[in-house]
């Protein structure tokens, strides 16, 4: 049963990531990827991960896609208003994202699933009391530096908005 | 054993279920009374005695009502709207504990649809994917005023969803668990958390308001801006469906607020009756203690309505931005220093 509902959220899944792609109009597209998002929880839910589905449905579905959604309605984005690309940029476009998948397939397949140690541990390692502790004993740098970059980032926006003020 | 336990689940489901659309049915009667008593009027009083058939009546007035789409091109997200917002009112009462346990036909039962460890993040995922049935809904009725209601709904369901996460955290490091049973199981006697966490309770209600689109933050259904904001273009059912949603969530943020600071179905005494009167009584009796808290927490909903007027726009966003989440922030630390220095 397991694995009919497995096949059945990895269907929802790639067809609704190839229906944001070929959409025409932008606002099916950011749906489509809402439900795509959704249909990714779903696959984390089958890990039995549930902290990582719900964070997922509100940091990506919740917060991120509504922004965007925000930003295409506001915008009000038309057929005519698309911007045409040079065949170059296209062309190096499809090299650099093949070159990305490329790094990301061989990054998965080479890696070493931690699943396994801390299933053979026979601790309960879904629980959010010990994804806490590991997060912030284990990896506390990378844990940190993550933050400090999220932190970056917003100050770069709060800049960026606050450009025009600056030129007055 | 299996089927014992899906019998009991289902119970519970359907349950609950009946509740929400009931009181949610009610709860819009009881506004129209309570509008009334405030006002000095006398309020709906024609159907049945004192108005009880009401809901009844307005129900199928809307199911009479004849449907109207606008010419856009998405019909099918303009059904999607109401759909969305409506099933999102309801998939949050899920997590609730209703009470402690039962013990009927040899078998305690545990009366909360589903106990799972991530509760509290559970609401907030659920109330953040709410946006969209009004998102959707305002942009498919083609209709500028839908539209930038829509945007004001969703920008100020965004900017107060942080300060309610804000201060959720500073309960949650003195609780020690993001399971609502766990949280309801602490707060025994009258151990509330309400006590301990006053100003975490005060942002909560504060951004409650501002999550439901009651006034005095229903920007959103700003009718001398806005005409009816983003149910403009919906008639019959779809925007009985809207209207319902919103009554429904009502009834949910309110037993949120129960559970999480007032002791949800704890009350003074609840062990003693436990021991010398029997577990089912004390907890029945606890289930009615939730049902008034929660009823409290509504007409306290419908008597802000009625007497505080409605913020303006950059009032609203300056209170969330500059207000709450400021203040929610310090709330964390002050707890966080105040439960070092006690351990």
């Amino acid at each position: 049963m397991i694995t009919t509902l497995f096949y059945i959220l990895s269907a929802i899944t790639l067809a609704t990531a190839f229906l944001t792609i070929f959409s025409k109009n932008p606002i099916h597209s950011a749906i489509y990827l809402v439900l795509c998002f959704f249909s990714i929880a779903g696959h984390y839910l089958m890990f039995n991960a549930q902290f990582l589905a719900i964070v997922h449905i509100i940091v990506y579905s919740g917060a991120i896609m509504i922004l965007m959604l925000f930003t295409i309605m506001l915008m009000n984005l038309n057929k005519e208003d698309e911007q045409h690309k040079s065949i170059l940029t296209r062309i190096a476009a499809t090299i650099s994202f093949c070159l990305i998948a490329f790094v990301l397939l061989a990054a998965f397949i080479k890696a070493q699933p931690a699943i396994i140690e801390y299933r053979n541990s026979g601790e309960d390692y879904q629980s959010i009391e010990v994804l806490g502790q590991v997060l912030l004993n284990d990896y506390m740098v990378p844990f940190e530096f993550a933050s400090v970059l999220l932190l970056v980032s917003m100050i770069g926006a709060v800049l960026l908005s606050k450009k025009e003020h600056i030129n007055d | 054993m299996n089927e014992a336990i899906i019998i009991e689940k289902s119970v519970i489901i359907i349950a609950v279920f009946a509740l929400t659309m009931l009181m949610a049915m009610y709860s819009t009667l009881a506004e129209r009374k309570i509008a009334a008593w405030l006002q000095d009027r006398i309020g709906p009083n024609r159907a049945g005695k004192g108005g009880i058939f009401q809901p009844l009546a307005d129900g199928l007035k809307l199911f009479a009502k004849e449907e109207f789409v606008p010419n856009t091109e998405n019909k099918f997200l303009f059904f999607v709207g109401p759909a969305v917002s409506m099933s999102a009112a309801l998939m949050t009462s899920a997590v609730i504990p209703w009470g402690d346990k039962l013990h009927l036909f040899g078998r305690d039962i545990i009366l909360q649809a589903t106990d799972i460890d991530v509760a509290i993040l559970y609401v907030f995922g659920v109330l953040s994917v709410g946006v969209y049935g009004i998102m959707i809904g305002g942009w498919a009725s083609n209709n500028k005023f839908s539209l930038m209601s829509a945007m004001r709904a969703a920008s100020q369901m965004i900017s107060y969803e942080v300060a309610m996460g804000l201060s959720i955290i500073a309960l949650i490091m003195m609780t020690g668990t993001l399971s609502l049973r766990e949280i309801a199981a602490g707060q025994e006697g009258m151990n509330w958390n309400v006590f301990y966490q006053p100003v975490g309770f005060l942002i909560f209600l504060v951004c409650s308001f501002a999550e439901t689109n009651r006034t005095p933050f229903d920007l959103a259904e700003c009718e001398a801006e806005l005409i009816g904001g983003y149910h403009t273009e919906y008639s019959s059912m779809k925007m009985g469906f809207y209207l319902f949603a919103e009554y429904a969530s009502m009834f949910i943020s309110s037993t949120i607020l129960a559970v999480l600071y007032f002791g949800a179905y704890n009350y003074p005494g609840m062990n003693w009756m436990e021991e010398n009167v029997g577990v089912n009584i004390a907890n029945v009796i606890g289930m009615l203690a939730l049902f008034a808290k929660l009823c409290f927490f509504i007409f306290f909903y419908m008597w802000v309505r009625w007497t505080v007027p409605r913020f303006r726009y950059d009032q609203l966003m300056r209170l969330g931005w500059k207000v709450l989440i400021p203040l929610s922030i310090a709330n964390i630390i002050i707890t966080g220093v105040i439960i070092l220095l006690t351990e």
